[in-house]
């Protein structure tokens, strides 16, 4: 393709956000106004993505190949397939309301702010799109710098703890994965070409190595247990805003890493390394649902509730099966809409409340109806009630690793349940129960607040009721994938099934991976 | 007897020659028109430039008998050293204004000191090697004096010449020590030697080469010989600071990596596993004491010893790859640090010289734009995408992975991890504090000129490292 599509998508922002530098300090009105406007621009680039993706084909569509550091075979390489492109558009869209949020939450170093969220929606849309492993990197990396920033400078006031935990633990496991990275280099004959290194058959002992390495960071970032502790602290003290790209974004980016990096380039690992990979969800699903429970802070609540979810998501991933992985894929988008809207509403509660204490609040239902109507759709999304998104991704999620592991869709359909128990009781402590006087003469939501919303209730039931508009995306690319771990593009079955189904192929037309799984 | 004297062939040391006269010249314009810095600092510049188009277009060669080495490992160093020379300069003038340095004899004395280096990164024997490196401590053991008021000026060019004249003896010591077992200084004659009449593991010989190994050790400042940094770099004059901090660390380093790889090529696999050891001391030294301090130049003394053990990351994998990259690291370095120092120096005004990490709360809402460059300055210290200290850092940790060091290049990325917590300490105080006192601080000509000139470097080898990187790794070919 001629037209550098991607390659805008990465820039725009990027450049947008430096030309804010330009706007003066005082005109707070038209650094808003021109974000917006770049952020908008951008959802509209978006779009030709979706018009013009070819769902028949798992090959890398919109590609950009340049050499860029010709001593190391660095190249700058760009390219979307089905499984990436939904993140892509979902950041550019996610951006739009965090403008929107923050018009008048953020009140110091306004201009600074917006510049800080550009940059970063140009960094994450580099990552969905890169397909060099270095490239890869320096966008992983680079999101770091705003995002500290955003949290540090312009959240709550455990803010500067929050901030340098955060960074410290990205750090600490994107540092490990890079010498996963080099070594992976090294051994892969000299290229960072992610599709090339797919292709590779590497030794099961460096394989295993390698997938602890990229772990090491993926698991970070997820977050799952038993390295999640940063999540709550940085939900809680970043701005509304931040807690929404976070939330939607930040660490979607941990999954698509997995799907992206460990199971295509280290499959003999991932289908070893499947059974812990499960339990460490499970534990994230039912340990982040309890300790919901116990939470008194509402945006410490939320934030652990993405554990839970989380805890999904690479549930579904690790169970290795079509249902399971695109349940998976489609949970990531889901969770990112579904917190993405309850952050959202939980900043527009805080802008006018100022607390965050869940005891603070009560009988809200009664001065902000309309508030509260849209807050219950998104309690019940979060929870799974059929019809909106939330459950067509779980249930795809509990199906695919019940076909894997009955026992695995025991264990977490009890995250459901728990799930179910917290959001709701947290409802009611909320909207109902005796009316707080204090909350007597609070304003109901802005137009600006309700436009704000509107994406995030369109997209819930969308996904809902047409949730194949979304998976047609990935089917192709999913069984590519699944192709690529296990040698079946339907993945693991289940056990049994599997092991037939190998033998049957390894006799008929040699199988490459014969995968290692024990029962 | 009667030798017949040949006069050797001065081409190949033209460089160090003009400097000298150039150093000349300086003292002698000071002389002339007393207290006209301006000039003498334009003259430096231009000395500075002119040397570096020089050295780009100087074919490799030899003199002196093989003593004198130009080849292009020289010359990268010889660059580094000159653009140290060049930015300390461009920063000074600012910084003698406000602490009232009046010494015509300031640049004269930087200049013959990077005389010195560049002798060093030329010397292939190990007279040369000493010639040099006590050139270049002479002049700077004055030079951290300058502050003829200051105590704690005083106190480290005392403490620095003393614990310098210690290490030139052991230095010495290990000099003669391998003298006596082959019979030459020449660093190649002592390679063949040792091969051929085998006593690689001649106890004698292996405390010579310790001995000299401790002596670059100490110059490089790498642990445990590092006791020296932190009270110097503390009390010197801070364009002292960041002069020292890059040029006569690149010296030291092309010294420590001609004499491994050119004199004991044979012994990498003993060698090898002492400079990990010295590598991850440096690192841990260096990231846990930094996390502690609470005054900047003593905070970025102990990052430079932690970032004298990444460069030594290099060394130790032994191969062209390695050198290439530890080449590549100092050069960045130079650049980073240098633009670190010259914020140091913006917030310095009479009286009150903002050394202590307090003064740099809210910097970012009084002065925005020296805290932007700091933070670009520090995250490229922490190696931070997309800055040149991550390329650099890539490069060093591939080099040693490729050798075969993975547990150090674990090590080393971890300590790597401790220190972005001091690093970041200093941009959660520009940014997330509010400011102390009101305080905008004045951009002189030269210092913002420094500034770009960092900026420039730390992200335009961010983005495109591609042509300066090859720059580096064609250096090797032939070494």
């Amino acid at each position: 393709m001629s037209f550098s599509i991607l390659s805008l998508l990465i820039f725009l922002p990027v450049l947008g956000g430096l030309c804010l530098l330009g706007v003066s300090r005082e005109n707070e009105k038209n650094v808003k106004v021109l974000a917006l406007i770049i952020s908008l621009l951008e959802f509209v680039f978006t779009l030709p993505l979706w018009f013009g993706f070819d769902k028949t084909t798992h090959h890398m569509q919109f590609v950009e190949r340049h050499s860029w550091i010709s001593l190391f075979n660095i190249e700058y390489y760009l390219g979307l397939d089905g499984i990436s492109i939904l993140f892509v558009m979902l950041s550019a869209l996610v951006t739009i309301l965090c403008v929107l949020v923050s018009w008048n939450s953020i009140q110091t170093k306004v201009k600074e702010f917006f510049i800080a969220l550009l940059l970063l929606e140009g960094a994450m849309i580099g990552v969905f799109c890169a397909l060099d492993f270095f490239l890869f990197y320096i966008f992983w990396e680079a999101m770091l710098i705003p995002m500290f920033l955003l949290i540090g400078v312009w959240g709550g006031p455990n803010r500067i703890y929050a901030a340098t935990k955060f960074f410290l633990f990205t750090l600490v496991g994107s540092l490990l994965m890079l010498v996963g990275i080099i070594t992976l280099y090294i051994k892969g004959g000299n290229t960072f070409d992610i599709l090339a290194l797919a292709a590779m058959d590497f030794p099961l002992s460096l394989q295993l190595i390698l997938f602890w390495g990229f772990f090491a960071a993926f698991a970070v970032k997820v977050p799952m247990w038993p390295v999640h502790t940063w999540l709550p602290d940085a939900h809680t003290e970043a701005p509304a805003a931040g807690s929404v790209v976070l939330a939607a974004i930040l660490i979607k980016m941990g999954a698509y890493g997995f799907l992206r990096f460990s199971m295509p380039i280290l499959p003999d690992a991932t289908t070893a390394m499947m059974m812990p990979m499960l339990v460490l969800s499970l534990i994230g699903i039912v340990y982040g649902g309890v300790i919901c429970l116990a939470q008194t802070d509402l945006k410490r609540l939320i934030a652990y509730s993405s554990v839970s979810h989380m805890g999904f998501v690479t549930l579904g991933i690790f169970a290795l099966n079509t249902q399971s992985v695109e349940g998976g894929i489609l949970q990531m988008i889901n969770h990112g809409v579904v917190t993405g809207a309850l952050f959202l509403g939980i900043g527009m509660v805080y802008e006018r409340t100022h607390t965050r204490k869940i005891s603070d609040y009560g009988g809200l239902a009664t001065n902000m109806p309309v508030f509260a109507s849209f807050f219950l759709l998104f309690t019940l999304a979060s929870v799974g009630l059929p019809g909106t998104n939330g459950f067509i991704g779980e249930f795809l999620i509990l199906l695919g690793s019940f076909m894997t592991r009955p026992w695995v869709a025991l264990v977490a359909s009890s995250g459901l349940i728990i799930g179910a128990w917290y959001m709701l009781w947290l409802y009611q402590r909320i909207f109902f129960n005796p009316v707080n006087s204090k909350w007597n003469k609070i304003k109901e939501l802005e137009l600006r607040e309700i436009v704000a919303f509107m994406p995030m209730v369109i997209l819930i039931f969308w996904i809902g009721l047409f949730p194949n508009t979304m998976l047609d995306f990935m089917h192709v690319s999913v069984a590519h994938l699944l192709e690529q771990v296990t040698g079946n593009p339907e993945g693991v079955a289940s056990g049994v099934q599997l092991a037939v189904t190998n033998s049957l192929e390894a006799a008929g037309h040699g199988v490459q991976h014969v995968p290692q799984i024990s029962h | 007897m009667n030798m017949p004297f040949t006069m050797p062939p001065l081409g190949p040391i033209m460089p160090e020659i003009l400097l000298v006269c150039i150093g000349l010249i300086l003292i002698i314009v000071d002389l002339l028109y007393p207290r006209n810095r301006e000039l003498l600092s334009q003259l430096t510049l231009l000395a500075c430039i002119g040397l570096i188009a020089l050295l780009f277009n100087q074919k490799p060669a030899s003199t002196f008998g093989n003593m004198f080495i130009v080849d292009p490992y020289s010359i990268f160093f010889k660059v580094i050293c000159l653009l140290g020379l060049l930015m300390t300069t461009l920063m000074s003038g600012q910084y003698l204004t406000i602490e009232k340095i009046r010494h015509g004899e300031y640049y004269s004395l930087m200049t013959f000191s990077v005389v010195g280096m560049m002798i060093m990164a030329s010397a292939a024997d190990l007279i040369v090697i000493y010639l040099g490196l006590e050139l270049m401590a002479l002049s700077v053991y004055c030079l951290v004096g300058l502050l003829k008021d200051d105590f704690r000026s005083n106190e480290a060019a005392v403490k620095y010449f003393l614990m310098g004249g210690f290490s030139s003896a052991i230095l010495l010591f290990g000099i003669s020590l391998l003298y006596g077992m082959t019979g030459t200084t020449d660093l190649a004659g002592i390679a063949k030697y040792c091969s051929e009449a085998g006593i690689m593991k001649n106890p004698a010989l292996l405390t010579g080469f310790a001995l000299v190994l401790s002596g670059f050790c100490f110059k490089v400042g790498a642990a445990p010989f590092h006791f020296w940094t932190p009270d110097i770099y503390q009390g010197a004059p801070t364009s002292m600071t960041a002069f020292m901090s890059v040029a006569p660390k690149a010296a030291g380093f092309a010294v420590f990596g001609r004499f491994l790889m050119t004199g004991f090529p044979e012994l990498h696999e003993q060698w090898g596993t002492i400079i990990a050891v010295i590598a991850l001391l440096s690192m841990g030294v260096g990231n846990i004491v930094a996390l502690s301090q609470t005054n900047i130049k003593r905070m970025l003394a102990y990052s430079s010893i932690a970032h004298a053990g990444y460069a030594l990351l290099g060394l130790l994998a032994g191969t062209s790859e390695g050198y290439s990259a530890t080449m590549t690291y100092l050069f960045i370095y130079g650049f980073m640090n240098m633009g670190a120092f010259a914020i140091v120096i913006l917030l310095c005004s009479a009286g009150n010289r903002r050394e202590s990490l307090e003064d740099y709360k809210g910097l970012a809402k009084s002065n925005p734009m020296a805290a932007l460059l700091m933070l670009i300055f520090m995250f490229s210290l922490t190696g931070i995408p997309p800055t040149a200290g991550f390329i650099g850092k890539f490069y060093l940790l591939k080099a040693a992975l490729a050798a075969g060091y993975t547990y150090t290049v674990i090590c080393a990325v971890i300590f790597s991890a401790i220190s972005a917590y001091f690093y970041l300490r200093l941009v959660r105080y520009m940014y997330m504090d509010d400011p102390q006192e009101e305080f905008v601080a004045q951009y002189s000509p030269g210092l913002t000129a420094a500034l770009a000139l960092s900026t420039i470097g730390v992200i335009g080898m961010g983005i495109l490292p591609g042509s300066f990187l090859n720059l580096a790794a064609r250096s090797l070919i032939g070494f």
